[in-house]
């Protein structure tokens, strides 16, 4: 499988995407930069963590207006996976190719560290070969993850089975202890904490391995 | 300020009277941050030099080969009065300097860590201004290197009312780098371009090396403009581009600008490379208008670079940092004549040759008679605390409590390198271009040194190179920071030149060169010095794999005590943490070191790792035995153990004898072979239970008890 990963002034787990993927899990590997106008050939593009153009403004806010985000919108229209990763999710609710938005951290302080996760749904294809109800347990990261929506949009997540990932222990705040969430069309995935950095036996677990391979699995079903 | 025979001697220099700005670029380059003058003399008496050693002292980080081609690059640096006047932004461009040190030779930094001292949070007339400065320091540092994306992994806090007016911020980096594309900080080649790349330049930070250098008085608030403002993504961004525009091979030389700015990356430039260098400030790209070449030369603007790039290869660098969004602008020329020449709108406004400014500072030989010290040899008598009342205490004081308030907001685990973060004696990350991890351990103890300078520094260095071994790791080399306050009062120079004495003595005997550091002096405020404080950052060499955890892992495994119970007597316990937190006293000397024992204990316990028999890994430090033994049982495996001594329980529970190292295993009999071997003691004390802690004869407790306090103390004692 070929994934892009968006480098964007400031990403800074762009290298660690793109190890986990190639050296963790085999697969091919490309960097995207921002100022791209199209998607090269591959078949998901990950949005990787960091600080976007610094993030001074609102965490993705510059970014959502980089060249590239026009190329990943066309690129999700079009049924590609679009995986984005804490400052990747905040890009792409910031784009709005999903809903809500990531504000400050309830504890308003940033936050670095591992948190258990309920697996909402098994209808993706980033946790496919996940068992519903079953938890794992990956990294947060960040200073801006607390996920918020009106209740309307709340409702609807659900009620359309586009929760992903729940917190277990919400480190953040995040409305209905969301960590996860999927488009509509179910192709687009933004969560905040970060599966890439636990994908093997060195990092402490390979939790996040599933997230990738199940990708993976999803394209071979295409 | 430059004093009148500083003003003198220049002139002599120059054979006339140095005009304002000349008198502005001396009064910074020979300053005692930036010229060393009190502490050259005694440095040289430090070990740099090992088979491992590339690069010493000298340059703008030292590198040590770790083998297949790759080396690490490595210092650490203080940022202690900015962060006393500006705790957030001090902090945070401490980290920007040291990670420009680190990156301007070629490397990528992969990991920082911080060694923080502060006044006590609970401080009955300063606790608030404490807790402030604390929030600000620890949120600079998460700041700036979370956004720059490297992983702060680890490091110490200490509190201590010698701390008050004068908090100390030590920030340590590290790098990857190839052997064989390393950068220097040379203006080589006459007529190559000077190419300033980064940030522009604006009127922050005039003057913070002389700020840095001088006590601190009731004016010193007014020194705020003092402070840099940094700016992470900036800086990510000139990583980025300067790792990318070396690739080009157009490069010669780079520095980056820190301390004394413009003036230092000039002058060091082109004096390492016996070259001169002509600039002309109106190329300079500036942020404000109107500034002076005083100002323009003396801004500590941050995320700033110089370079020499090969003449007709401009090009080339420039596409780089456009690509990157950055300021490149050839300002200069390198020239023939030995001389920094600087002019504005074509007319010349300085002019003095680079090795007066970089080679030819003042060196003093200040007098020094005995170590400042004010307190008694013989200590009070022990007070006969009940022994579970007293773990609690010191597990829950500031500098024995659990830390996790801070380091859950760095960063620990960005670039996917950490094999051990701040829960571990010792940090490591590994390096993924090699089989190797880099071990990292800073260590200091204010109370030691001020006790003894010279055997607190011994101990410092011991302390280090154990953490390092009781990971797996071998020690292989150090940088200094060595704080300490005015060395113009004889009793403090005496502190500083006997704890170089005692540091030079110990890294010579545990083999580990000092490459590089940092020296802070004028740490007073109002005439109230800070304790002696040198901080050693150790690195340490091993083949990557995960390392023995710190907390036991399972019940019914074997505790042991590699090196045995030590030994204490009342002169010796009089700088421990139970003396502090229990007796609220000082007295005596810290605890005796043998080095030779130490050294083959750190031997014992790297083939006990290695052989794969410890199945948790801790050494006894600041708390003894018994602080000890519950940092290992937080995990939620305590232990049953039983220690038979003639030591008065207070002795046997918490002197901090070295040499000493707990370990649980499934194979005792593997353990003592090993111990046996190398001639160390070892004591099978007892063995590992779920959920409880028990001393026999002494205490028991269920481990919720003892970790509930020790978890929560810091928080509670940062709420106003």
């Amino acid at each position: 499988m070929k994934f892009g990963v968006v480098v964007f002034p400031g990403s800074n787990c762009d290298h660690d995407a793109f190890f986990a993927v190639s050296h963790n899990l085999g697969q091919s590997a490309q960097f995207i930069w921002h100022d791209a106008a199209s998607i090269p050939d591959v078949d998901a593009v990950i949005l990787p963590g960091g600080f976007s153009y610094g993030d001074y403004l609102r965490c993705g806010a510059i970014a959502k207006f980089s060249p590239v985000m026009s190329a990943v919108k066309n690129f999700a229209r079009e049924g590609g996976m679009v995986l984005g990763i804490c400052n990747g999710f905040q890009i792409l609710v910031e784009s709005g190719l999903l809903p809500g938005a990531l504000v400050r951290n309830a504890g308003l302080k940033f936050v670095c560290r591992s948190v258990d996760l309920r697996v909402e749904t098994a209808n993706s294809p980033f946790t496919s070969t996940a068992i519903k109800g079953s938890t794992v347990s990956f990294p947060v990261a960040h200073g801006e993850g607390c996920y918020v929506a009106d209740e309307r949009t709340l409702d609807e997540l659900e009620a359309e089975d586009r929760v992903v990932f729940r917190y277990l222990d919400n480190p953040n705040g995040s409305q209905r202890d969301i960590a996860g969430i999927l488009n509509r069309e179910r192709n687009v995935m933004g969560l905040m904490p970060h599966p890439e950095r636990v994908t093997e036996p060195l990092m402490g677990s390979t939790d996040g391995l599933g997230v990738f391979q199940s990708m993976i699995s999803a394209l071979a079903r295409k | 300020m430059l004093t009148d025979s500083e003003l003198q001697k220049a002139a002599d220099l120059l054979g006339r009277e140095p005009n304002p700005t000349e008198v502005g670029i001396f009064d910074v380059m020979w300053s005692e941050h930036c010229s060393y003058k009190s502490s050259r003399i005694h440095l040289k008496k430090l070990p740099t030099r090992s088979k491992l050693v590339l690069l010493g002292p000298g340059e703008n980080a030292g590198i040590i080969d770790i083998g297949e081609g790759y080396g690490i690059a490595f210092k650490i640096e203080s940022h202690n009065h900015p962060s006393f006047i500006e705790p957030f932004q001090g902090a945070a461009t401490g980290v920007g300097g040291i990670l420009r040190d680190i990156f301007t030779m070629g490397a990528r930094p992969i990991a920082v860590l911080d060694a923080l001292r502060f006044g006590p949070l609970d401080d009955p007339e300063n606790g608030a201004r404490n807790r402030r400065i604390l929030r600000g320091v620890v949120g600079g540092i998460s700041h700036y290197g979370n956004c720059f994306g490297v992983p702060t992994i680890g490091g110490e806090t200490v509190f201590d009312k010698g701390y008050n007016g004068n908090p100390l911020v030590n920030v340590f980096a590290l790098g990857v780098i190839k052997t064989d594309e390393v950068f220097f900080g040379r203006a080589h080649g006459v007529g190559n371009p000077v190419i300033y790349v980064g940030a522009k330049t604006g009127r922050d930070g005039i003057h913070g090396a002389s700020m840095a250098s001088a006590e601190f008085t009731e004016e010193s608030k007014q020194k705020r403009p003092n402070v840099q403002v940094g700016d992470p993504f900036m800086e990510k961004l000139l990583l980025e581009a300067c790792l990318e525009a070396m690739k080009t091979g157009a490069i010669v030389g780079i520095q980056d600008m820190g301390a004394a700015g413009l003036t230092c990356s000039t002058c060091e430039m082109g004096s390492r490379a016996e070259t001169g260098i002509e600039i002309d400030l109106m190329y300079v790209p500036q942020r404000e208008t109107g500034m002076t070449p005083y100002e323009i030369m003396l801004s500590e603007s941050q995320e700033r670079m110089l370079l020499v790039a090969e003449k007709g290869r401009e090009e080339e660098v420039f596409t780089v940092f456009r690509k990157w969004g950055l300021d490149a602008a050839t300002i200069g020329v390198v020239t023939d004549d030995g001389t920094l020449r600087v002019r504005n709108h074509g007319v010349v406004v300085a002019e003095i040759r680079n090795r007066d400014l970089a080679d030819e500072a003042p060196i003093y030989n200040r007098p020094y008679t005995k170590p400042h010290r004010n307190v008694p040899m013989e200590g009070p008598a022990l007070p006969g605390a009940d022994a579970l009342t007293s773990l609690i205490a010191l597990l829950s004081s500031g500098d024995m409590c659990s830390k996790r308030w801070i380091w859950e907001q760095y960063d620990r685990h960005v670039r996917t390198n950490t094999l051990a973060g701040p829960e571990y004696d010792a940090s490591i990350v590994r390096v993924k271009e090699t089989s190797s991890s880099i071990a990292i351990s800073l260590d200091g103890n204010g109370r030691y040194c001020y006790l003894d300078p010279r055997e607190g520094t011994k101990l410092m260095v011991a302390e280090a190179c154990r953490n390092v071994s009781t990971v797996g790791a071998l020690p292989v080399a150090a940088t200094n920071n060595l704080n300490f306050g005015n060395p113009e009062r004889p009793e403090i120079m005496a502190q500083l030149v006997e704890s170089i004495e005692g540091m030079a003595e110990a890294c010579e005997f545990f083999e580990t060169p000092i490459t590089g550091g940092n020296v802070s002096l004028y740490n007073e405020t109002l005439g109230e010095g800070i304790l002696p404080s040198p901080v050693l950052g150790i690195v340490g060499l091993m083949k990557t794999a995960a390392p023995p955890s710190l907390e036991f892992q399972n019940a019914d495994r074997a505790v042991m005590l590699i090196g045995g119970l030590g030994d204490c007597d009342n002169v010796h316990f009089g700088g421990t943490q139970f003396a502090q937190v229990i007796m609220k006293s000082m007295w005596g000397l810290p605890p005796a070191l043998n080095m030779a024992y130490e050294r083959s204990v750190q031997a014992t316990i790297r083939d006990v790792v290695g052989a794969g028999l410890a199945e948790s890994s801790h050494d006894l430090g600041e708390g003894g035995l018994a602080v000890a033994l519950a940092e290992c049982s937080f995990g939620g495996v305590g232990a049953e153990v039983r220690v038979e001594s003639a030591l008065a329980p207070e002795f046997l529970l918490y002197h901090e004898a070295p040499s000493r190292i707990l370990v649980s295993t499934s194979n005792p009999e593997g353990v003592e072979e090993i111990c046996r071997k190398h001639s160390v003691e070892c004591l099978r004390i007892g063995s590992t239970v779920t959920g409880k802690l028990t001393i026999g004869g002494m205490m028991e407790s269920s481990i919720e008890n003892l970790k509930r306090p020790w978890q929560n103390a810091l928080e509670n004692m940062l709420n106003d």
